[in-house]
C-alpha cells in the first residue's frame, strides 16, 4: 500500500484515501467539435503507459476531494513528487536529483 | 524431438532418464529471420508454432527478455472459459476452448487441460439478468453456458454458502461445463517445444530495445541487446511490455497496464471440483492437480510494473473467499505473486495489423489472456502469415477506439441502478 | 521422565504435564514442548508420509521452516487444520493431532507403492504421458492425480473462531529477536523513537536458546535474554512473540500475524484467534537470521535424518535427545558443536562424518575429548531402516574417487551442508541479491525500501558478530530518523564461529541416476529430477524449480533453494547468478485466511447501507434485495403471498389509489454557485439555461464517449443552485467524475459540489390520491396549476423542512418529498398512517421496476449497458444539440455512433402473451443455424403489472424504424415471436399524470 502525499491537505497518507485517476496532462481538447475522430480517440483512450517516470493524476477521495498530479515511477512505485492540477510538469532533472516530498 | 509416450517414459525410466534430450534448444539469434515475434509466452510461442505447422513458415525467432513462459503465462490463475457475451468475444474464446480439447495430443505434450467447468455466481438481481442475457447468447452462438439455481451451484461446488442471509447471497449460477483449467508452465513449454521442433529458435534473455523501421515505415528487424537482427516482420505479443515496445515503433496503444494478484493455500486433498467467479464479490477459486486452492484478486488501481502488489487487495480476496466459502477460513496461504496485465479501455484485446507495414500487435489481454492462448496464437499466426486478419479477430482491430466499435464485456457487465 | 528428555537440559517445564494425541494414541509432554519436540522425547520420528511417493518422514528441522512433519491439528468442533507444522505446534492439554497423506495408517501406506514405481514419476512425467485416450484424462487419470497429491485434508465446518486486524505507527520495527534483532532494538530505542521487535517464536533469544553455552559480556546467554527483555521493556520498546512477519509491502508497510490462541488449552472469551497487525515503520531492521541446509544423499530424508542444528535445539531447547547413537555428517563446523552437545548430554556420538579434508586442530581435539570417532574425507552415499534410519553409508573420498563403503550402525543422522541467510522479507522488497562466491549465498545487496538488514541474514556468522552488527544497525536506522541511538557493544565468550563448504549433491558411487537424494522433502524432489529438467532444456532456475516443483512446498524452499540452485548451476556448468534464483514471495509462513480477512466476515464482510425507514420495512415484512452496497426493500409480501402476487397487489393499488416506496437510496448532488447552470450543460445532454426555478427536468449524462452513463430527474431550486438525483449505484461515480471535470477541465466555473445522498430521506409518494394524501400536510398548493408535473420547491412537509418535486416514475401523479435524513421514518409513519383511509400500499423496487416499465422510462444499467446513446434509447430529445459542446457530443459523432443498424430501445409483446424472459436473445430468422444472427435481447419484462399482457423493453438492431415488425425469441424448448412496439404501454397521453380539478384541494394554513 503506497504512501502519498497530497499536496491541497500537504499531508501523506495511505492510498486507501485516493482514487487513482489515470495518466495525467491530457487536456480535453478545447473545441472537441473541431477535432478529428483520431484525435478524440488519442484523447480518449491512448496512453503512454510508461514504464518508469510516469505522470498520473489522484484523487484524493476519502480527504479533500481533489485531483492533484504526481510523478512516480511505476518500477519501484516511489513518488517523486504530487503537485496540484494545472501546475506545470516538473523538471524532471531537478526531481531525481532531490529527495522525495511525496512517500517521506 | 523425442516423442512422448507413456512407452518413452518407460523406457527411459529403465535406462535412468539419461536419454531425455533438450524440448527446445539454447538458441542465438541468426542475423535475418522471416518472422520475430517478441514475447515468448504462450501467445507468442503458439504463434510460432502455428505459424510454422499451418503457414509454412519456419525461419522465425520467438525473442523474450527473460525465460520463456515468465510473464502472465506463467503467472495467472488458469482459468479457461469462453462464455462471452458479445459474438466477436465468443467466436475468439471458443475458438480457443475448441483448440484447448485436443491441445495436450496436438503438441503431444500434457498440458492437463481439465474440463471441469465454471461457475458464475450472481449476487444479487442485476447478476441474474446479466449471466442469463450470457446463456442465452451464448447458447444462440453455440457456446456451452446454463443456468443453475442456487441450489444447483451448491450441488456442483459443495463448499459454497448458499445461505440466504450472507451479505451476497447466492441467487444462482452460470455454469459453462466445457470449460476449465489447465497447467500454464505447460502450455509454454509445449509450444516451444514443439515450434522449435519445426525450426523455429527461441531466444530467451535477449531484451528487444527498439524496433527499427525502414526509410518507407515499414519494419526492418529489431535492436536487442544481442545487436540488432533483421527481419521481414515483426509481431508483439509482450504482454506488460507492450506500450513500451510498440511506441518505439511509434505506435501509441490504448492500454495501461496493472498488477493482478494471486494466490495459493497449502495444498490439501480435493475438496473443490470446479471453477468458481463470483464477479460481485470479486472471488474467483479452483483446486489445483497438486490440491492447493488457485485464488485470483483484482487489479491494483494504478499503472505499475512493479510486481508487487499491496496488502489490502490481498486481505480482501481472501475475506471475500471466506465470505463465499467459509470451511476455507483456517486454511493458510502458500504464496501470493503478482503479474502485469495490460487492459484496453473495453476490455478486449487488440489482435492484427499496426499502422506501420508488417508490424503486428496482439495485446490488451487484461485479466483474461491465458485462456485465449491457443486461439489467439493461431489467428495471429493467420494474420502474420497473409498480413490480413482471420474472420475471427478481423474485428478486434486497434482502430475500434477511433470508430467507437468497441467489443466492450465490461460495459455490458456495467451496475449501475 | 520420558525415554529420550535429559534431566537438566532444556526450557521445557516437564512439572506440568500436557497429554495430547497423535494418530489416537496419546503422550505426554511438558510446558514449552511443541508437538514434534514432544513426540520425539518418546522416540517418535515417524510424523508424516512425504507427497508423491508417500516416503515415511520425520521431522528434520525444529522450526517454522520444516518441510516434513506436517500434521492435522484439531480442538473440538469447527476447529481443525491440516498441514500444521508440528515444530511450532505448542501442545496443550486435550490437543489431538493426526498424521497427514497416509492410507490406511501412518505405518503402514499403501500409497507409498509410488516410491517403487520412483524411477517412473521422474520430473515432469505427467507433461509426458496420460495423453491417451484423450477422454481419459478427466476420468481417469486427473482425478487419479488428484486423490495422490495434496497434504492433509481440508476444514469442512465453518470457523468458529473470529480475528482481528489493527494498523500501527512506529518508527522502528525490528524483524526477529536473535541476538542481532535484541541488540538492534536496544540500540534503536532512543530519544523516545518507538520500537517494536516481533519474533515467530513464543519466546525472544533466537540462536541463544539453542546455545546456552555462549556469555555475553559475562552472563550466561539465557540470563542475559531475561535481562535484555527487561531492558527493552523498560525503555518502552514492544516485544511481540508468537508473530510473524510475513510480508514486506510499498512503503515500509510490514504486515504481521500474531497467534494468539492456537497454544492454549482453554480459549478464552472474546480474544480473537490471530491478529494482523499492518505496521508502517519509518525504518526495518530485518535479523531474521539463517537457516541450515541439509545435505543430499541417497536416503536422506528417512525418519532420524535431521538438521544437526536442529539436534541441537531440541536438546538445548526442549531438553530432548534425537537419538542415542547419533552419527554426525557435516560440510560445516557448526554441526561438530551439536555432536559435542549430544555427547556431553549422554549420547553416544558414532562419529563425525565430515566431507572436508581437514578442520580446525580445536574441533578434532573436541571430538578427541568425547571418544567421537572422526572421518574426514568422506562422503555419505544411502542410508537404511524402514521408518527410521538404521545405519549411514560412508565412503572414503580419495582424489577425487569414492572409495570402499562403510556402514555406521545409528538411529540418528544429524546433517549439517551449511546456512543460508534468510533473505524472504528482504526479497519482498525487490531488493537486489548479490552472489557470494566465498560463502556460496546470495547475500542482500539494496533495496529500495527504508530498510536495513542485519547479522546472520546478512552472513555473519557468530554471536559477537550477530550482536554488534544489530547494535550497530539500530543504531544507524536511529541516526536515518535523526536520532543518535544508543551505543552498544558486546564481547562473547564461548561463542562457535566457524565455517564450511557449500555442496551440490554428494559423490557417490552408487548409479546417481536412481540415488534419492531429496532436495525438496516436502515435495519428493531429488538431484536426478533437477539434473533431468536441465538435461530437457530447462535453464533458468525458474523453469528448473517449475518443472521439478523444487522449493514449491509449503516451506516455499527455504531448505532446498540454495542445494536446488547449486545442483542446477553445476549441470549447467554456469555460475549460480547466471542461472538465477526464484524470487521468495509473501507470506513468510503459510497464514490463516482468517488473519487476512480479520473482521470482515459474515455481516461485516462489507458494509450494508440502510436507509432511515429500512427498519420500518423489515418490521412490515419486506423482502429485501442488494443493490450495490444498499439494501432495499424488493417488495412487501402480505400473508404468505408470493412475490409475483405481492407486486401484482403493489402495482394495482399504486396505479388505482397510492403507493408510497422509499426513494432515499438515489443518488443526491447539490451543484451550487453562480456557474451552476453553465457546469449543467457542459455535463448533462440537456440544455438547462432555460429552466426556470422551481422546475425539474429529467437529465442524461454521457461520459466522452458518446455512452450513457447515469440518468436522474434534476430540480433547479434557484438561478444557482441545482438538486442532482443520480442513480442509487451511480452516486459516487456520477460525483467523481462532475468532480473531474470541474477541477481539471474547468477550473474557471464557479462551482461547489455537494453529496447530499445521505442528508435526505426521500419518500415517493405516486397514484390518484398521492395529492389528496399530501396536501393537507404542506401550505404548497399542489394543483396543476400551481405546481404542475415536473415542478419542485423548498417548502415545509409535516412540519418537517423540505424539498418536494412532483415528479413520476410511475406515469401516476408523484411526489418525492426529501425531509432531513433522521426525520425520515417519522414523515413515512405519517404518511402511512394517514394513507389507509386511500388504502395505501407500500411497495419495494421489484413495483418500482415494473410501474416504470409500463411507461417505457429507463433504467441505467439494465436497458442501457454501456454501449448504449442517447438516441438508441430513444431519448433524443433529451440532447441539447444546439449547445456547443457537452460530455459525450463529441463522442456521439463518431462513425460506429453514427452509423446504421445500431441496437434501438423498443417495446415488445409476445404474440403468444407469454411472459419473456430478461436477457433472451432476439432474432430476425429463427429458422438460421446456431449460430444465429443475434440483433438484440430482452431488457425488461413482467408480467405483473397493470397491463392486459405481459410486456417487455429490448434492444433490437435498427428497431425505431421496425415498429410493428415481428421478431423471434428461440428459447431452449421454443420459439416466441414477439411484435415490436413503441415503448409506453400504459397511458401514452400522460393524462394521468394530471392532478384533476375536482380532486384539487387547497393547501391548508400553516
Amino acid at each position: 500500500m503506497l504512501l502519498i502525499h497530497c499536496p491541497y491537505c500537504n499531508e501523506t497518507l495511505p492510498e486507501l484515501e485516493y482514487a487513482y485517476a489515470g495518466e495525467a496532462h491530457i487536456a480535453r481538447p478545447a473545441n472537441p467539435s473541431e477535432v478529428s475522430d483520431e484525435e478524440w480517440a488519442e484523447f480518449l483512450f491512448m496512453r503512454s503507459n510508461v514504464k518508469g517516470i510516469h505522470y498520473e493524476r489522484w484523487r484524493h477521495l476519502h480527504g479533500c476531494g481533489r485531483f492533484f498530479n504526481a510523478v512516480r515511477d511505476t518500477v519501484s512505485d516511489k513518488f517523486l513528487t504530487t503537485y496540484e492540477a494545472g501546475a506545470p510538469r516538473p523538471d524532471l532533472d531537478t526531481l531525481v536529483n532531490t529527495p522525495a516530498e511525496g512517500g517521506k | 524431438m523425442t516423442h512422448f509416450s507413456a512407452f518413452s517414459l518407460l523406457k527411459n525410466a529403465l535406462t535412468g532418464h539419461k536419454n531425455w534430450t533438450e524440448q527446445w534448444p539454447d538458441a542465438q539469434p541468426k542475423a535475418e529471420y522471416d518472422v520475430i515475434i517478441v514475447g515468448a509466452g504462450g501467445h507468442g510461442l503458439g504463434a510460432a508454432y502455428y505459424l510454422a505447422t499451418q503457414h509454412g513458415i519456419t525461419n522465425i525467432a520467438v525473442i523474450d527478455k527473460g525465460w520463456l513462459g515468465g510473464g502472465n503465462t506463467g503467472r495467472n490463475t488458469t482459468i479457461i472459459r469462453s462464455n462471452y457475451l458479445y459474438d466477436e468475444s465468443a467466436r475468439l474464446f471458443d475458438h480457443s476452448v475448441d483448440l484447448w480439447q485436443n491441445l495436450s495430443q496436438e503438441l503431444n505434450y500434457n498440458v492437463m487441460y481439465s474440463n471441469r467447468g465454471v461457475l458464475m455466481l450472481a449476487h444479487n438481481v442485476h447478476d441474474v439478468q446479466s449471466f442469463k442475457r450470457h446463456v442465452h447468447s451464448n447458447r444462440l452462438n453455440g457456446v456451452d453456458n446454463r443456468w443453475l439455481s442456487t441450489e444447483e451451484c451448491k450441488e456442483y461446488c459443495p463448499p459454497l454458502n448458499i445461505s440466504k442471509s450472507s451479505r451476497y447471497p447466492v441467487m444462482g449460477g452460470a455454469l459453462q461445463e466445457r470449460a476449465g483449467t489447465a497447467r500454464h508452465d505447460a502450455v509454454a513449454w509445449g509450444y516451444a517445444r514443439g515450434a522449435a521442433a519445426r525450426g523455429v529458435d527461441v531466444i530467451q534473455n535477449c531484451a528487444v530495445q527498439a524496433i527499427r523501421r525502414n526509410d518507407d515505415g515499414s519494419v526492418a528487424g529489431v535492436d536487442t541487446d544481442k545487436g540488432f537482427i533483421k527481419a521481414k516482420k515483426v509481431a508483439v505479443s509482450a504482454s506488460g511490455h507492450n506500450s513500451m515496445v510498440m511506441a518505439t515503433a511509434g505506435v501509441r496503444l490504448p492500454l495501461e497496464s496493472m498488477p493482478l494478484q494471486a494466490l495459493v493455500s497449502e495444498p490439501v486433498k480435493p475438496v473443490f471440483p470446479c471453477v468458481v467467479m463470483s464477479n460481485a464479490v470479486h472471488a474467483y477459486c479452483s483446486q489445483s492437480d497438486k490440491g492447493e486452492l488457485v485464488i485470483g484478486s483484482g487489479t491494483d488501481q494504478y499503472v505499475s510494473y512493479g510486481q508487487r502488489g499491496g496488502l489490502p487487495l490481498i486481505e480482501h480476496t481472501v475475506s471475500a473467499i471466506s465470505e463465499v466459502f467459509p470451511i476455507f477460513n483456517r486454511m493458510r496461504m502458500l504464496r501470493k505473486w503478482a503479474g502485469i496485465t495490460d487492459n484496453t479501455p473495453d476490455r478486449s484485446p487488440i489482435i492484427g495489423k499496426t499502422p506501420v507495414p508488417n508490424l503486428y500487435v496482439n495485446c490488451g489481454w487484461g485479466t483474461g489472456g491465458f485462456k485465449a492462448t491457443p486461439g489467439s496464437a493461431h489467428v495471429f499466426a493467420w494474420t502474420i502469415a497473409k498480413d490480413e486478419p482471420h474472420p475471427i479477430n478481423a474485428p478486434f482491430t486497434l482502430d475500434r477506439f477511433r470508430t467507437g466499435r468497441l467489443i466492450d464485456e465490461a460495459a455490458a457487465a456495467a451496475v449501475a441502478h | 521422565m520420558s525415554q529420550y528428555r535429559v534431566s537438566g537440559k532444556g526450557r521445557v517445564d516437564l512439572s506440568k504435564k500436557i497429554n495430547f494425541t497423535f494418530e489416537g494414541k496419546s503422550y505426554t509432554g511438558g510446558q514449552g514442548d511443541t508437538v514434534a519436540s514432544a513426540l520425539l522425547s518418546h522416540g517418535v520420528h515417524l510424523m508424516g508420509r512425504s507427497f508423491k511417493y508417500h516416503r515415511p518422514r520425520g521431522a528434520v528441522a525444529a522450526g517454522s521452516e520444516e518441510p516434513n512433519a506436517l500434521i492435522g491439528t484439531r480442538r473440538g468442533p469447527g476447529r481443525f487444520e491440516p498441514n500444521t507444522r508440528a515444530t511450532v505446534q505448542d501442545i496443550y492439554e486435550g490437543l489431538q493431532t493426526n498424521a497427514q497423506n497416509k492410507y490406511p495408517s501412518l505405518k503402514f501406506d499403501v500409497g507409498a507403492v509410488n516410491d517403487a514405481a520412483y524411477m517412473l514419476f521422474s520430473a515432469g512425467f505427467y507433461y509426458k504421458t496420460f495423453m491417451w485416450p484423450r477422454s481419459f484424462w478427466d476420468k481417469v487419470y486427473e482425478p487419479f492425480i488428484r486423490a495422490a497429491a495434496g497434504l492433509g485434508v481440508s476444514p469442512t465446518e465453518e470457523d468458529p473462531d473470529h480475528y482481528a486486524s489493527r494498523n500501527l505507527h512506529i518508527d522502528v520495527l525490528v524483524v526477529g529477536a536473535g541476538p542481532t534483532g535484541i541488540a538492534a532494538a536496544k540500540a534503536a530505542s532512543a530519544e523516545g523513537l518507538s520500537v517494536v521487535i516481533v519474533d515467530e517464536n513464543r519466546e525472544i533469544g533466537g540462536t541463544l536458546l539453542s546455545e546456552p553455552q555462549a556469555v555475553i559480556d559475562g552472563i550466561p546467554a539465557w540470563a542475559w535474554i531475561e535481562q535484555e527483555l527487561a531492558a527493552l521493556k523498560a525503555q518502552g520498546v514492544k516485544v511481540m512473540t508468537r508473530t510473524t512477519a510475513i510480508g514486506y509491502y510499498n512503503d515500509n508497510l510490514v504486515g504481521l500475524v500474531q497467534k494468539l490462541t492456537d497454544h492454549l488449552p482453554s480459549l478464552p472469551a472474546d480474544t480473537p484467534r490471530e491478529r494482523m497487525w499492518r505496521v508502517r515503520a519509518g525504518q526495518v531492521v530485518l535479523a531474521q537470521g539463517a537457516l541450515e541446509k541439509p545435505l543430499v544423499f541417497h536416503g536422506n530424508d528417512r525418519p532420524g535424518v535431521m538438521l544437526a542444528g536442529s539436534a541441537q535445539t531440541f536438546l538445548n531447547r526442549y531438553g530432548v535427545l534425537v537419538g542415542k547413537r547419533p552419527v554426525v555428517l557435516t560440510a560445516h563446523d557448526s554441526a561438530w558443536y551439536a555432536a559435542f552437545d549430544l555427547a556431553d548430554a549422554g549420547a553416544k556420538v558414532q562419529a563425525i562424518v565430515d566431507v572436508r579434508d581437514g578442520v580446525s586442530e580445536a574441533l578434532i581435539a573436541g571430538a578427541r575429548d568425547r571418544n567421537i570417532p572422526v572421518r574426514l574425507s568422506y562422503t555419505a552415499t544411502a542410508t537404511k531402516g524402514r521408518l527410521r534410519v538404521k545405519s549411514l553409508r560412508v565412503n572414503r573420498m580419495q582424489g577425487g574417487t569414492v572409495g570402499a563403503a562403510e556402514e555406521i550402525s545409528c538411529d540418528a543422522v544429524l546433517m549439517s551442508g551449511g546456512w543460508t541467510p534468510s533473505l524472504h522479507l528482504f526479497s519482498h522488497t525487490k531488493g537486489k541479491l548479490a552472489w557470494d562466491d566465498d560463502r556460496t549465498t546470495f547475500l542482500p545487496e539494496m533495496t529500495p525500501e527504508d530498510c536495513v538488514i542485519a547479522g546472520a541474514s546478512r552472513g555473519l556468522w557468530g554471536i559477537e558478530a550477530a550482536l554488534n552488527d544489530g547494535a550497530e544497525k539500530g543504531r544507524a536506522v536511529a541516526a536515518a530518523l535523526g536520532k543518535a541511538g544508543n551505543a552498544v557493544s558486546y564481547t562473547v565468550a564461548e561463542d562457535r564461529t566457524g565455517s564450511g563448504v557449500s555442496m551440490k549433491e554428494l559423490p557417490t558411487d552408487l548409479s546417481p541416476g536412481k540415488a534419492k537424494a531429496f532436495v525438496d522433502y516436502q515435495n519428493d524432489v531429488t538431484a536426478k529430477d533437477l539434473r533431468l529438467a536441465v538435461r530437457e532444456g530447462m535453464r533458468s532456475i525458474e523453469h528448473v524449480k517449475r518443472y521439478t516443483t523444487n522449493g514449491m512446498a509449503t516451506d516455499q524452499g527455504k531448505m532446498s533453494n540454495i542445494n536446488g540452485l547449486n545442483i542446477a548451476s553445476d549441470a549447467l556448468g554456469r555460475k549460480q547468478p547466471q542461472v538465477g534464483l526464484t524470487t521468495f514471495r509473501p507470506p513468510y509462513t503459510p497464514t490463516s485466511f482468517g488473519a487476512f480477512a480479520g473482521y470482515h466476515r459474515g455481516s461485516h464482510f462489507e458494509v450494508t447501507r440502510k436507509t432511515q425507514i429500512d427498519a420500518w420495512a423489515e418490521e412490515n415484512g419486506a423482502v429485501f434485495e442488494p443493490v450495490s452496497q444498499w439494501r432495499r426493500a424488493w417488495y412487501f409480501p402480505k400473508g404468505g403471498e408470493s412475490m409475483d402476487d405481492a407486486v401484482r397487489r403493489e402495482c394495482a393499488t399504486t396505479r388505482k389509489s397510492l403507493g408510497i416506496f422509499d426513494a432515499s437510496t438515489l443518488g443526491k448532488i447539490e451543484v451550487v454557485g453562480p456557474d451552476a447552470v453553465e457546469f449543467m450543460n457542459r455535463m448533462y445532454t440537456n440544455p438547462w439555461t432555460k429552466l426556470g426555478v422551481g422546475k425539474c427536468r429529467y437529465g442524461l449524462l454521457c461520459g466522452d464517449d458518446g455512452f450513457i452513463r447515469d440518468d436522474g430527474v434534476i430540480g433547479r431550486l434557484g438561478q444557482d443552485k441545482f438538486h442532482v438525483t443520480t442513480t442509487t449505484g451511480g452516486a459516487a461515480r456520477v460525483l467523481n467524475m462532475m468532480e473531474d471535470y470541474l477541477q481539471t477541465e474547468w477550473p474557471d466555473l464557479n462551482v461547489w459540489l455537494t453529496s447530499t445522498t445521505e442528508e435526505w430521506s426521500t419518500i415517493a409518494l405516486n397514484g390518484p390520491n398521492a395529492a389528496k394524501l399530501l396536501q393537507p400536510f404542506t401550505d404548497v398548493t399542489l394543483t396543476e396549476e400551481n405546481f404542475p408535473h415536473m415542478s419542485c420547491v423548498e417548502c415545509e412537509v409535516a412540519g418537517m423542512p423540505a424539498r418536494l418535486f412532483r415528479v413520476s416514475f410511475t406515469g401516476e401523479i408523484g411526489f418525492e418529498v426529501n425531509v432531513p435524513a433522521p426525520m425520515g421514518r417519522q414523515l413515512w409513519e405519517t404518511l402511512w398512517e394517514a394513507g389507509q383511509q386511500y388504502g395505501i400500499t407500500a411497495y419495494g423496487t421489484e413495483t418500482m421496476h415494473v410501474l416504470r416499465a409500463e411507461k417505457g422510462y429507463i433504467i441505467v444499467g439494465q436497458d442501457t449497458d454501456g454501449t448504449v446513446t442517447p438516441y438508441d434509447a430513444g431519448m433524443g430529445w433529451a440532447v441539447g444539440k444546439a449547445k456547443p459542446d457537452f460530455v459525450g457530443k463529441r463522442g456521439l459523432a463518431r462513425p460506429d455512433l453514427v452509423a446504421e443498424g445500431r441496437k434501438q430501445l423498443v417495446g415488445l409483446v409476445t404474440e403468444d402473451g407469454s411472459k419473456l424472459e430478461e436477457g433472451a436473445q432476439i432474432v430476425f430468422d429463427a429458422s438460421q443455424p446456431i449460430p444465429m444472427k443475434m440483433v438484440g435481447h430482452v431488457t425488461s419484462s413482467y408480467d405483473v403489472g397493470t397491463t392486459d399482457q405481459p410486456i417487455a423493453l429490448a434492444l433490437v438492431e435498427g428497431g425505431h424504424s421496425r415498429m410493428g415488425e415481428t421478431v423471434f425469441i428461440p428459447m431452449p424448448d421454443r420459439t416466441i415471436s414477439a411484435k415490436i412496439t413503441g415503448t409506453i404501454f400504459v397511458d401514452p397521453d400522460n393524462a394521468k399524470l394530471k392532478i384533476p380539478a375536482s380532486a384539487e384541494n387547497k393547501g391548508v394554513a400553516a
